[in-house]
């Protein structure tokens, strides 16, 4: 699988490379600055893109401005963003974008190198990756979700973090029967329309924790 | 026209004769005050005359001068009601200065507001009984011509006149009274503001601080604000060293004292080893967070990546209580600058979150002549009491580092309403 990384600390910039390697990912190319990403991006069209918030030279976010222009202009695009901090309101403004995959994790994320590589597989195949953080944020500004018992509450975190069904089923240590049960009423008692496609289901989930 | 124009054209005349008639009060009130100037000057002549006396001298005079000051004072805030800032220009009392005392004395005679103060006494009076009595009359006179001239008339006393028409010897021209009164009421209405403004600016002459006292209350002022300042700042660092040195330091400590163990294990006992590195992986993520943490907590990386609109919007998203966020800035504003209005905002806020029970709040940045305005509101149980707790002082220390005020209107009951302003070019 073709990637393009952006990382401005030579440090991380290699130890990604070398996990990716190890993972049978191909590292097509590895830029360090904003202005390098979008030729990089348009000259490889990796399958997935790994881009860090800030980079130079205005260490601002110009990362994620690049990785919202290339989405305009590549649309479909995979991407994950990795950031030493999380905004619900960067969440936001990638989840605009025209769709496709997407991810937005913390770099801590990275040493929990399973979790890491699914999250990257998962964005890759046009999936979903929302940092805990960001789903614990959201989840905490929304009264409406009273109306879910703790399970419920635990299992909508999860969903919108983009786990699927099998992958929740496996973290909360239930069945699979019982998730699908759980996100049923979660969607009946949120007023939201039941999807079998997984990925509809997440982003539906975020559009209302987002609204 | 339509109601809607009556109705508001209705309510400006009604707050242009309120106006009026304040002033017209407030003339009345410079007639009466400008009588009690006389006495005070006389007082403080004779004072003055028995300052060698032994120990009455030294205590007669600052005990005059204190009376002089209540009644400049009371001049100087009724100037400030009209629109004419008048600050006060005095030097600070003398620390451990007794009453009576020798300091206290001279901290009195030396400073040259208290002779500013007493060359005022007669010509304020002069001025503020002459203008107060044009204010009243005329206001009074038109009044008369309202109402009561009809009754000169059918009194018959033979001989009077009104206004322009001397004298009344029809019934018609008596009617006249009326239209003469409404022009001459509404006239005396319309002076009454202005001749308060012109004796606010006569007072200010005499009663403003002087270009030396004003630089001098300037001085004692930044004297102050840059003390805090710079307090604020070492407790703030003081904070910081401790975080990191309890919290970040001693993780990676026993962080790296962990994969040293697992280093040491890993041939001998490899399921040991992996448990210990899975230890260290958690200690490692706890270590970033508080990082996290503590980053935020000098600087927000989305104040840097976004500036102030942007971090103010972000902090809202995260907050239980919908904000309505309505930023318009030209540019950004300097990082110290950003950065104190940053934490201004976030500081209302917690408070607003912690205190008011409100549903709903707003916040409101905006920049205009010089000056950053910020206006927090809620709709909220009200009763804010910056005396009660430290958050508000704390944003009050953080603006007057920068000569920005904070401005809290908090009735019991709600709406909260906290204006910030600080001073800065975009």
């Amino acid at each position: 699988m073709r990637v393009v990384i952006a990382e401005d600390h030579a440090l991380l910039r290699d130890g990604l490379t070398r996990l990716l390697h190890a993972f049978d990912f191909d590292v097509v190319a590895a830029v360090d600055n904003g202005p390098a990403l979008l030729p990089a991006l348009i000259t490889h069209k990796p399958q997935v893109a790994i881009i860090d918030v800030r980079l130079p030279p205005t260490f601002t976010d110009e990362g994620l401005q690049a990785a919202i222009a290339a989405r305009t202009q590549m649309p479909g695009l995979p991407i994950l963003m990795l950031s030493q901090h999380v905004e619900p309101l960067y969440a936001r403004e990638l989840l605009s974008t025209p769709h496709g995959g997407v991810g937005y994790l913390l770099k801590d994320r990275v040493s929990n190198v399973g979790e890491f590589v699914d999250a990257v597989r998962r964005v890759a195949g046009g999936g979903t990756a929302m940092d805990h953080e960001v789903i614990s944020q959201l989840l905490a500004r929304r009264e409406p979700l009273a109306v879910l018992t703790t399970r419920e509450r635990e299992v909508l975190g999860e969903m919108a973090e983009g786990r699927s069904n099998a992958a929740i089923a496996a973290k909360l240590r239930i069945t699979e029967k019982a998730v699908s049960k759980h996100i049923n009423n979660i969607l009946t008692k949120l007023e939201m329309p039941p999807s079998d496609d997984d990925n509809r289901r997440v982003l539906a989930v975020l559009a209302y924790l987002n609204a | 026209m339509s109601r809607v124009d009556v109705a508001g054209t209705g309510a400006r005349m009604a707050r242009w004769v309120r106006r009026g008639a304040r002033c017209v009060l407030g003339g009345m009130a410079a007639i009466g005050l400008a009588f009690t100037n006389v006495p005070l000057l006389a007082v403080s002549v004779v004072a003055l005359a028995l300052t060698p006396v032994p120990f009455l001298g030294l205590a007669l005079m600052p005990w005059t001068m204190t009376l002089v000051r209540m009644r400049t004072n009371l001049e100087r805030r009724r100037a400030s009601r009209t629109g004419v800032l008048v600050t006060r220009p005095y030097h600070p009392a003398p620390e451990r200065a007794v009453a009576g005392g020798w300091q206290r004395f001279r901290w009195t005679v030396t400073d040259p507001a208290t002779w500013r103060d007493l060359a005022w006494l007669l010509p304020g009076a002069i001025v503020g009984f002459t203008l107060g009595t044009i204010g009243v009359v005329v206001p009074l006179y038109g009044f008369a011509g309202l109402t009561l001239t009809p009754l000169w008339i059918w009194l018959g006393t033979g001989w009077y006149g009104y206004g322009a028409i001397w004298s009344i010897d029809t019934f018609g021209a008596g009617l006249l009274c009326l239209p003469q009164g409404v022009v001459i009421l509404a006239a005396g209405l319309w002076a009454a503001p202005w001749l308060r403004r012109v004796d606010a600016h006569f007072a200010r002459l005499f009663l403003a601080p002087t270009r030396a006292a004003e630089l001098r209350l300037r001085v004692t002022q930044l004297t102050v604000t840059r003390a805090d300042t710079v307090d604020a700042q070492a407790a703030e660092l003081r904070r910081i060293e401790r975080d990191l040195h309890d919290g970040v330091q001693a993780r990676l400590v026993s962080l790296s004292m962990v994969i040293g163990l697992a280093d040491a294990l890993i041939d001998q006992n490899p399921a040991e080893a992996h448990k210990l590195l899975a230890e260290a992986r958690e200690s490692s993520g706890t270590a970033l967070v508080e990082l996290r943490h503590l980053v935020r907590g000098i600087h927000p990386p989305v104040l840097a990546e976004r500036g102030l609109g942007g971090a103010v919007g972000a902090l809202a998203l995260s907050l239980p209580v919908p904000i309505t966020v309505d930023i318009d800035l030209p540019g950004r504003p300097d990082t110290p600058v950003e950065s104190a209005a940053y934490f201004a905002v976030a500081e209302a806020l917690t408070n607003m979150i912690r205190h008011s029970h409100a549903h709903t709040g707003s916040v409101s940045i905006r920049h205009a002549d010089g000056a950053l305005t910020m206006i927090v509101t809620d709709d909220g149980t009200g009763g804010a009491d910056p005396a009660a707790g430290t958050g508000l002082r704390g944003i009050q220390r953080r603006l007057a580092a920068f000569d920005g005020t904070i401005v809290l209107s908090s009735p019991p009951g709600g709406p909260t309403v906290i204006t910030m302003e600080l001073p800065c070019a975009l």
